[in-house]
């Protein structure tokens, strides 16, 4: 029981993590420019947005949760489960980010999605 | 009308291309690393505060976990940068193709034994990363999520 819910944490805090990361980087708009100087500037104005620091915090409870996960349940068991987040991002690149998730791209999610758990129970 | 949005969709799907490259080969090797230094460090002895403190002084003298944590840091440069403009869930399955690279890898030039299952996901996966990478890689319009106006936010950085 308390695995199912480590895995939950891992798999949703992980998933909400990056889409609030890309949230804060759609934000900044196109970078076109990639000398240093420019893609420094990004950067800084990237740690200055709320969404960046609550992905950031929210990939950080993943990680622990995955510690802590890892301590207690197999490797073998744990990693091909949390490919369900390749599912969870498309749900929520479509209803939180408002990206046009086409047919040939909810299939292509499903595949990696299956294909990743087979690469990491194989 | 139509070309131009054709080219502008060439422009972008070159440079997209290249940053889910770049995510690709640092953060498997990001990881092979990490993995290699943690290999040797092994795993901390109990799960108290004393031997976690000692676990991770150990992880921070190792090289190899150093150079995978350069490799990580530029994998998640490259992630921002490819996220200004290109779709999450484009983005996320498409960076899966770490997982088919690393165990062709393993065969080709480790020789390590794939299992038929784990050939059975490359497969997929690889099957799965080009029909995410056939569409197109942007779907939302070019405006900030907060709210601020582009131009504003582009004028105040650059």
């Amino acid at each position: 029981m308390q695995t199912a819910f480590f895995i939950l944490l891992v798999v949703v805090a992980g998933t909400s993590g990056e889409m609030f990361v890309s949230r804060a980087m759609k934000g900044l708009g196109e970078v076109t420019s990639f000398r240093p100087a420019a893609i420094a500037r990004v950067v800084l104005r990237a740690l200055r947005a709320p969404w960046m620091w609550a992905g950031l915090g929210m990939m950080a409870l993943a990680f622990f949760s995955l510690l802590v996960l890892l301590s207690r349940a197999n490797v073998s068991f744990v990693v091909p489960v949390t490919a369900l987040s390749y599912v969870l991002a498309a749900l929520g690149g479509r209803f939180f980010l408002g990206e046009q998730v086409s047919a040939n791209r909810w299939l292509g999610v499903c595949l990696v999605c299956v294909g990743v758990a087979l690469v990491c129970a194989g | 009308m139509a070309s131009g949005q054709q080219l502008r969709g060439q422009q972008l799907g070159g440079k997209t291309a290249l940053l889910l490259f770049l995510m690709v080969v640092f953060g498997s090797s990001g990881d092979t690393l990490i993995g290699k230094g943690m290999r040797a460090v092994g795993p901390p002895a109990a799960w108290s505060v004393a031997p976690v403190l000692s676990f991770l002084s150990h992880a921070a003298g190792a090289p190899a976990v150093w150079a995978g944590f350069g490799c990580l840091l530029l994998f998640f440069l490259s992630y921002m940068l490819v996220l200004t403009w290109a779709d999450f869930s484009f983005v996320l399955p498409s960076s899966a193709a770490a997982y088919a690279v690393v165990p062709l890898l393993g065969h080709f030039f480790l020789s390590e034994q794939v299992s038929l299952l784990r050939w059975t996901g490359v497969a997929l996966i690889t099957l799965g990363v080009g029909l995410v990478g056939n569409t197109p890689p942007r779907t939302t319009r070019a405006e900030p999520a907060d709210g601020t106006p582009l131009e504003a936010a582009r004028a105040k950085g650059d």
